[in-house]
């Protein structure tokens, strides 16, 4: 009885853990949603990722031929729509930008995308790809209201549109869309969900096979404290 | 009785107990273990190596690097490639019959694909060392050029088969390749994966 | 039937050659088959076994890891990397060597608290408990070196913290803090020291202290929840009557406990290995950047009891002293407590409520170190260091007039 009792509150202090101390903004962030198991979405991220992201931002840890393996993507396929700057399918991310060059342009190098997912979370990430707003004394003519100053310039405006800043007398701030861009409003979170979805996946591409494996563990280990309690108490009998 | 009963019971519990500690260190030892294979990093790095052949004149040997070994790639002459079948009676292995040191398509007597090309690692099979390319010699009875290595004194001649009478105990080895273009040799991949 | 004797013969045979030239047999009698300790332990004594488990997983992945890790602030960051992404399993073994160093907090922490909850620390086992806490000292330094290794923003931030507290000491402090780093920043200098450091220096000094620590133990024997010496009674054979043998007993105990703790570390590993950001800290995943500290900047947990009274303490020397006061203090409870009876269970009110108000203030002080230091929060770890030095400080007279309850001979 007192066993279960602790684990109980150890499981409870997992679970409150769980919601996480991303300590990045005060800002409040729109959730991301994503489903890390869904695997169209993946994909659909990973395009997004060479087309729009890839030009500037490498992934130096993650090798095409691990995405193409996780995500179902076939050598052929991966050198079609995946490999622009790429030779073989074992190479890392790389950008085909200099990063001196890129600093010299932005002010600073565009980060490696990596690992950025689990380092700002992935509802950080959502968020501020769609809280560019117009900013006319900004070099890159865009503000963002997450990270204000951001050196990264709206890329993804042709498919938003673009956002003024709104702060009404009546208090409320807010991003409203003024010139709409090619996809509605729904179609560009959807796209932004793939996208951050797989900039998760990238970030720990050993997830889904780390929590399926757990499993197994735990149905082992708790075969094995079953046969050890059952002996435990066998031996103990004697002992009064 | 009933004491009898629980000594076999206890006894039973006692094994499966230590069966499934041993079955659970087995699990936990996989990892382990498993970690010390090359890494994805290492075979990326060990990936198969292109080398182009148009700028190899005849006579020529070039050195590659494949997986960390040294490979020659040497282009023969058709005189060297006629020094080849005089040598027989001293070599150890003159028809590649030694499994495992060559593949299968370069069981013969120019040990290549293409007789033009050899391909060999150049690593003397005795402890490693990097034979020296010594093709013009003046022929005697007993050199007909190839590789001598300079540790041990092992020789080789033009298609890497070892001469008798030196420490070295096999034929240089040869490495998986292929023609992927028509002068493109890719070492590190059978014809047959191509 | 005659193999087996057969076997018996040779495997004696063998025996008694090796006990011929090493204890081996009187070993296993003394401090395995025929070391009794109490028949009555509870849960509060499987920390000590599971701390040898967490140690000997540390140990085992650590090995592994360092056959990978490279020890330049160049090459770290993208070498832990490599770990969990190109190495074979190496995710596994990096999250079990990550989780571990927790773990190895929250058991040694546990098992402390069963020192004080049993009076484990009072006379006879003074030494075994000041051993103890220099086992948590070098325990603490080990932790600290490395966790910088990751070579993230906050491996470096929280390193130059630390170490910055050295810089408090009168006169050597800027020195002191030179010679730690080796560099006038934290740098790859200080990075390649740490290393040598956690995967050598500490980890022997650790093992040495532990063998210590458990010779002594096994010298005078383990104590019990009722706080009585099991050895003042004992039956015709000598045996203590209220003691069973460590094995087969205590070890089928212990191994209940230790695949039950196994699979709470497991739940950890595959499922929350970064533990919602205390176990890993999410601005770790960005690389050390000297010119940009992290927004911000917290300990690791295990560490924010001792960082919140640093920070509640308005002055820099002063801070520093508290904080090295906080973590030694407990050295001296053999001396500070001048109780007549060992067990929180004959124990009076007075100090069931201290010890009650110890807990509270130390948890919070924890939880404390985490949030940032301003307004209200910084009155609370005042409060609560307050209440944690006064645990110790008053303790000589509230544990001399607490009234205590009889004690009986035997386990209950």
């Amino acid at each position: 009885m007192k066993i279960n009792k602790y684990i109980l509150i150890i499981l409870a202090m997992i679970c409150s853990f769980n919601s996480g101390i991303y300590a990045a903004t005060q800002k409040t962030l729109e959730k991301a949603n994503n489903d890390s198991g869904d695997v169209s979405s993946l994909q659909r991220g990973a395009r997004n990722f060479m087309n729009y992201c890839s030009g500037c931002h490498s992934a130096e840890y993650i090798r095409y031929d691990v995405i193409g393996e996780d995500l179902g993507i076939t050598q052929s396929q991966l050198k079609k729509y995946l490999m622009f700057n790429a030779q073989q399918s074992f190479d890392t991310i790389n950008t085909s930008m200099e990063m001196e060059d890129a600093a010299g342009w932005f002010g600073q190098a565009p980060p490696d995308l990596s690992l950025m997912a689990r380092a700002k979370s992935t509802d950080y990430v959502y968020t501020f790809l769609k809280s560019f707003y117009i900013d006319s004394s900004s070099p890159t003519g865009v503000d963002n209201s997450i990270l204000a100053g951001t050196s990264m310039p709206n890329v993804l405006w042709e498919l938003q549109g673009h956002q003024e800043y709104i702060n009404d007398e009546s208090g409320s701030e807010r991003l409203e869309i003024t010139i709409p861009g090619k996809m509605s409003e729904e179609d560009f979170n959807s796209f932004l969900r793939d996208t951050v979805n797989f900039l998760e996946y990238i970030s720990e591409p050993i997830k889904n096979e780390r929590q399926a494996l757990g499993v197994k563990v735990l149905i082992f280990l708790a075969f094995f404290l079953v046969l050890a309690y059952l002996l435990k108490k066998e031996i103990w009998k004697e002992v009064k | 009785m009933s004491e009898k009963i629980d000594k076999n019971k206890r006894h039973f519990l006692g094994a499966a107990t230590a069966a499934t500690g041993i079955v659970g260190f087995g699990f936990a030892a996989v990892p382990f273990l498993s970690s010390l294979k090359p890494s994805a990093r290492a075979r990326a790095l060990g990936a198969p190596v292109e080398v182009p052949l148009s700028s190899l004149e005849p006579g020529e040997m070039i050195r590659v690097v494949w997986r960390g070994k040294l490979v020659y790639v040497l282009r023969r002459t058709n005189e060297m490639l006629s020094r080849l079948a005089g040598l027989t009676d001293l070599l150890r292995d003159p028809d590649s019959l030694e499994p495992d040191i060559q593949p299968e398509f370069a069981i013969n007597e120019h040990r290549s694909l293409n007789p033009e090309y050899l391909v060999v690692e150049g690593a003397c099979t005795h402890l490693g060392c990097a034979p020296l390319p010594q093709f013009e010699v003046t022929p005697s009875d007993d050199w007909f050029g190839g590789f001598f290595c300079p540790c041990h004194g092992s020789k080789f001649d033009l298609s890497g088969r070892v001469y008798k009478g030196v420490p070295a105990p096999t034929n240089l080895k040869v490495p998986p390749y292929s023609f992927t273009q028509s002068d493109v040799i890719t070492i590190g991949i059978n014809p047959s994966e191509v | 039937m005659m193999k087996d004797k057969k076997q018996n013969e040779n495997s004696g045979k063998i025996l008694s050659w090796i006990d011929a030239r090493f204890p081996y047999s009187e070993t296993m009698r003394e401090h395995i088959t025929e070391y009794y300790a109490s028949k009555n332990f509870n849960i509060w004594y499987v920390f000590g076994v599971l701390a040898m488990v967490v140690l000997v997983i540390q140990l085992l992945t650590g090995i592994f890891l360092t056959m990978n890790y490279k020890p330049s602030s160049a090459e770290a960051f993208s070498s832990v990397e490599y770990i969990m992404r190109d190495v074979e399993w190496g995710w596994l073994i990096r999250y079990m060597h990550s989780t571990g160093a927790s773990f190895f907090f929250v058991v040694v922490y546990l098992h402390m608290f069963r020192a004080m909850l049993y009076g484990s620390y009072k006379k006879p086992r003074e030494l075994i408990w000041i051993i103890g806490m220099l086992i948590f000292i070098v325990l603490m330094a080990e932790a600290f070196a490395g966790y910088l290794l990751p070579w993230g923003q906050m491996s470096y931030w929280g390193a130059q913290v630390i170490i910055s507290i050295f810089g408090a000491i009168p006169f050597v402090g800027e020195a002191l803090v030179e010679i730690i780093r080796g560099d006038y920043s934290i740098s790859d200098i200080t990075l390649n020291r740490f290393f040598a450091l956690h995967v050598i220096a500490l980890p022997l000094a650790l093992i040495a202290l532990i063998f210590v620590h458990i010779v002594a133990l096994h010298e005078v024997g383990s104590n019990n929840p009722d706080g009585i010496e099991i050895k003042d009674h004992k039956n015709e054979d000598g045996i203590p009557v209220d003691g069973v043998a460590f094995h087969p007993y205590h070890t089928s105990k212990d191994l209940v406990a230790i695949i039950a703790f196994l699979m709470i570390f497991s739940v950890v590993v595959f499922f929350a290995p970064d533990m919602g950001g205390y176990f890993l800290e999410y601005a770790n995943f960005e690389k050390a950047n000297p010119s940009a500290t992290p927004e911000h900047i917290a300990p690791v947990w295990y560490f924010t009891p001792y960082y919140a009274i640093l920070r509640a303490v308005p002055d820099k020397l002063g801070g520093a002293i508290a904080m090295g006061l906080s973590v030694l203090l407990p050295l001296f409870l053999p001396w500070l407590d001048r109780s007549k009876v060992k067990s929180i269970r004959y124990r009076g009110w007075i100090y069931k409520t201290s010890l009650s108000l110890f807990v509270i203030s130390f948890i919070s002080l924890g939880v404390l170190g985490v949030l940032p230091a301003d307004g209200i929060y910084v009155s609370m770890a005042r409060f609560f260091g307050i209440l944690y030095f006064a645990f110790f400080l008053l303790m000589p007279y509230y544990s001399a007039i607490d009234k205590t309850k009889p004690v009986p001979s035997r386990v209950t």
